[in-house]
Parts: structure tokens; sequence; C-alpha cells
């Protein structure tokens, strides 16, 4: 899993989902906000529970609206990209 | 969610859900048409002659990235012989942009582009740092801004090019028009729909080819129609190296909350982003310019006035059918606005009377076809068929079959209290700021102005190129 933007790449192994939620994107993105994300400006990224607009997501390399967005499930070996277009060009 | 195939080649798989039209393709075809509506947009506005030099205004970000990418790309297979140029301004922020001018420096050697650097330090004697470092965090954004624009002229200038581009995308400017709307600026507004934005001399080019001043360079934005999501997804695709940070020093909060607002309204509705483009351009031309003539009104007349600073005439949207006005109207017009113009200079209020024409023989549907402006020696075009500017559903439809008369009450923005907004007299606008030369209607620029301010502190330094 990748996070652009001076980017970020690190593998994420999940072995049981917490109290059965699906593991799907809504899950991933929570789970790097709770555990993974330093930086205290949360809101850049999840805003209001779900992935701030204005952030890209690609699953496998396709735009998160062709694959069903937060509903999406992940699947072993699946790449998660997350581009910020929010800041400066 | 079973994987759909590409709408244009029903083979791939779909990667990409376009925002202006739901259209569902692959990452080719996607590399494919956003190059093919890039030069359409250049060609239907007819923004380079052939063989022109263009200055690519870049930062190393993303936009601009994107933007020398497909103006390299689009030079060579379309054999436009344009001379193309990077320009980079230094701000002077540490930590910031000498980490962009890197990667600009990196494309510079990819492309095999020429590049131009110049710097605050050097322009000004004063670095970004130093100027927050005098005044502090907050309002510092006024003099970069103010500054930027000066560097980018004199950067080309100093190149002999008469043209720079800029990467601003369709998300900027609808986020230029919903600011100026919400601030009641609409002379702003009218300007920010312009697809080039230039600051010509008043004075004519003097010897022809060759020589440019900095009071010369024209602008132009040729990604104004582009999604900045499809900006992204071109560089993602594309694998373009580009530099993304925010800047270090305090962001306009005012902008920031307009683009907020723009990036919910796009995950409802992508459409809003080019609809509010085209809601801006079609509030210009009820605007009135400094010399009081609605863009939208007499197109073939603009190219006989004097330029004025950012207000370059008839380009950008002025397709419509408003502009096939006739002449007796335009003097009507122009006795009208004599009148207006009076009635400013005493109050804040005034009335404009717009005469609705009768439905011309023909409508023009594309709205972002522009009117030739002036007789340029050549321009770049493309067949009549490709020229469409591809906003999905967009048509004009003027539904007045006898002529008629409108009433609209505008209120002006407050004069006094900034005096850049008020249509001045033709002697104060076509000036020059008497300390660099620079275009204004002031006898002094905003930059020198702001440089005195810094000024005090130091002995006194005036801008040299």
């Amino acid at each position: 899993m990748e996070k652009t933007a001076n980017p970020i790449t690190l593998q994420v192994e999940f072995t049981t989902d917490t109290k059965g939620q699906p593991s799907n994107v809504a899950f991933l993105t929570t789970w790097l906000c709770d555990h993974l994300m330093k930086d205290p400006r949360k809101e850049m990224f999840v805003l209001e529970g779900s992935v701030r607009p204005g952030v890209l997501v690609l699953i496998n390399d396709a735009d998160w609206e062709l694959e069903g967005e937060e509903k999406y499930e992940l699947q072993s070996g699946d790449e998660i990209v997350f581009v910020s277009t929010l800041h400066g060009g | 969610m079973p994987p759909r195939s590409c709408e244009v080649c029903n083979t791939a798989r779909a990667q990409i859900l376009r925002p202006k039209n739901h259209a569902r393709i692959c990452a080719p075809c996607f590399i494919s048409i956003f190059e093919s509506e890039i030069a359409s947009t250049i060609t239907s506005a007819q923004l380079f002659h052939p063989g022109e030099r263009i200055a690519i205004g870049a930062s190393g970000g993303k936009d601009s990235t994107v933007l020398a990418s497909v103006l390299k790309t689009l030079n060579d297979r379309l054999h436009w012989n344009l001379d193309l140029v990077l320009l980079s301004v230094d701000e002077g922020i540490t930590g910031y942009r000498d980490h962009s001018l890197e990667a600009v420096k990196r494309h510079s050697a990819q492309y095999g582009l020429p590049l131009k650097i110049v710097s605050y330090a050097d322009l000004y004697g004063w670095s970004m740092d130093q100027v927050v470092a005098q005044i502090g965090k907050k309002g510092n954004c006024t003099y970069c801004g103010v500054f930027r624009r000066q560097a980018l002229d004199r950067g080309a200038a100093m190149l002999g090019v008469g043209h720079v581009v800029t990467g601003h995308n369709a998300d900027d400017a609808s986020e230029t028009i919903l600011m100026n709307l919400l601030r009641g600026d609409l002379p702003r507004l009218s300007r920010s729909t312009n697809i080039v934005t230039s600051t010509p001399s008043q004075a004519k080019r003097k010897g022809g080819e060759g020589q440019v001043t900095f009071t010369d360079v024209k602008r132009s934005k040729p990604l104004m129609y582009a999604y900045e999501k499809e900006i992204v997804m071109y560089a993602h695709y594309k694998k373009l190296d580009y530099f993304s940070t925010e800047c270090i020093y305090s962001p306009e909060a005012f902008r920031g909350s307009a683009r907020t607002l723009i990036k919910n309204l796009e995950r409802i509705r992508p459409e809003s982003i080019l609809d509010i483009i085209q809601s801006g351009i079609d509030m210009a031309k009820l605007v009135p310019d400094a010399e009081g003539n609605r863009k939208g009104a007499g197109d073939d007349q603009a190219s006989t006035r004097a330029p004025r600073p950012e207000d370059e005439p008839n380009e950008g949207g002025c397709g419509s059918s408003n502009s096939q006005s006739a002449g007796s109207e335009m003097a009507e017009m122009e006795a009208k606005l004599t009148q207006d113009s009076r009635a400013e200079e005493t109050g804040t209020e005034t009335e404009i009377t717009l005469p609705i024409k009768p439905t011309p023989h023909t409508l023009q549907p594309h709205a972002h076809q522009p009117t030739p402006s002036g007789p340029p020696n050549a321009v770049l075009t493309l067949d009549p068929k490709a020229q469409n500017h591809d906003r999905h559903t967009h048509t004009h439809t003027h539904t007045h079959t006898h002529p008629t008369t409108t009433t609209l009450p505008l209120r002006t923005i407050q004069t006094q209290t900034n005096p850049a907004n008020k249509p001045a007299p033709p002697k104060q606008r076509l000036g020059h700021c008497t300390r660099c030369g620079y275009l204004s209607s002031q006898s002094i620029c905003k930059a020198c102005m702001l440089l005195e301010g810094l000024n005090k502190a130091r002995p006194r330094t005036g801008i040299e190129v």
C-alpha cells in the first residue's frame, strides 16, 4: 500500500479483522488513521468518517469510484494508493 | 463489482471514471483523450502561433509538470514547432521551493527543455524567508503573489519570450470564480474566466519580433478546462515525477474554504466544476469592463481599443450569439457607458441596460469557442470538427425572438476602498510604474509599494532586471 505525494509505501497484513467488520476500504482508512498516521491533521485524510474529497483513491491502479469506493472488500495482494490533490501545484 | 471494460476501446479494463461525463475508460485511452482535449483547447482558443516561443511557468508541482509534459508531447506529435522553455520562480522559501526546483531541474533534463530560474532575492533584494522574518507569517501571501506575477513577466522578458503558460486547472478556475462571486467582485470574476490573462503593453512592440519587454507578456492557461483529478491521474499513469507539498507559510484561508466547497461539490456532482466555469463565463458577459463594454458585446470592436493590464478582450468563452452585435448597437452601448462611468464616479450604484438581440441565424453551441482575437499572422487550429470542446451537454439557448430590453441592477464594488478595481479614466489606466516601469494603474505599482515598506529598515533598492 502506498501513499503518494512524497510517496510512502507500506505493506499491511491483516490476520483477522476486528469485531467481524468487513475488511473493506473504509475499514482500511480508519485503521490507517488510527494506527499508522502520525500527523495530527487526520482531517486531511479522513473527514467525517470517509476519505476526504480531493484525496484520490486507486484500487489496483483503477479509480475507486469504479470499484465500489469504501465498500470494496480487500483481497490479498491488492494495491491501494491514496493521492492527495489538496496542496499546491 | 465486476470489472467493466473501457467504453472507448471495449477491451481493456476501465480504470477511470471521468468527472465531466461519467465515461469509464482505460488508462491508455484516458491518456490519449486527455492529450487531445488539451490540444483542442489550445487550437480552438488559438493560444499559440506556429513557431512561437513559449515559457512554461514551472513550479515542479503536478499541474505545471503535466502541462510541460503534455505540451512537449503535443509539440512533437503535432509538429507545432513551438520553442518551449521552462521558467521557474524561486521565491526563496527554504524547505519548500528549493526542493520543488530540484524536480524542475530533472524535468528540464528529461524533456530536453532549457530552464530559467528567476529569484525574488535577485529581482527584489528580498527572499520570502526574509520577508516572513520581517513581517511575520500573516499576510505574506500578498507579497508572494504580487512579486510572482512580475517575476514571471520579467523572467520571460529576460528569455525574450512573449508568452507564459501556467498550469491553472479547472478546479483552480472554479475556485477563483467562486471566490470572486463571494466577494462580490464581478470585474475580477470576469477576468478570471479568461483563458488568456495577459498584461500586454500599451506601448506598441518596437521592432517587431525579438525584443520583448516585461510589460508585453501574454499569459494563458491551457489546462483551464482540465479537472485536477484527471491531471493527477495523468501524472500517475505517465509516471511523471513531481513535487508535492504544501507551502510552509500560511495558506490562503479563504481560497482553502472555496477549495473545500468545490471538492465537496465534486464528490456529489462532478460536472459542477465545469459548470461553475461556464456560469462564470456567462456572467462575465454581463460585466462591463473598464471601458464599459460587456465582453459578450462587440468582440470585433474590442480589437480596436487599447488593451489593458489583466484584461485581454475576447478570448475564452465569447462565442455565444451575444457577440454578433451590430455597429449601431455598439455606438448605443458606448454612449450608455459614458453615462455609466460618469455615474460610477459619483456613486457606487448604477443601472445597466442590456439590449437583447433577436435570435441570430445560427447558434453557436460551443461556449468555449472563441472569436479570433485580432488578426494574428497564423494560429494553430484544427478542423472545426475537432474544435468541439467536450463539455458534454452545454448549449446556449436564447429564447428571445423579438428585440427586447432587460434591465439589470448592478452593484459595483466599493471603489473608494479598492482603487485597483475602479474603472479608471484612460490616462491613469495606461500608466507604468514610475519606479520600475511595470504596468500599473497607479503611479507606483503594488510591488514597489510593498518593497518600500520592507526597505524602510534597509538601504533603498529598486527592482533590477
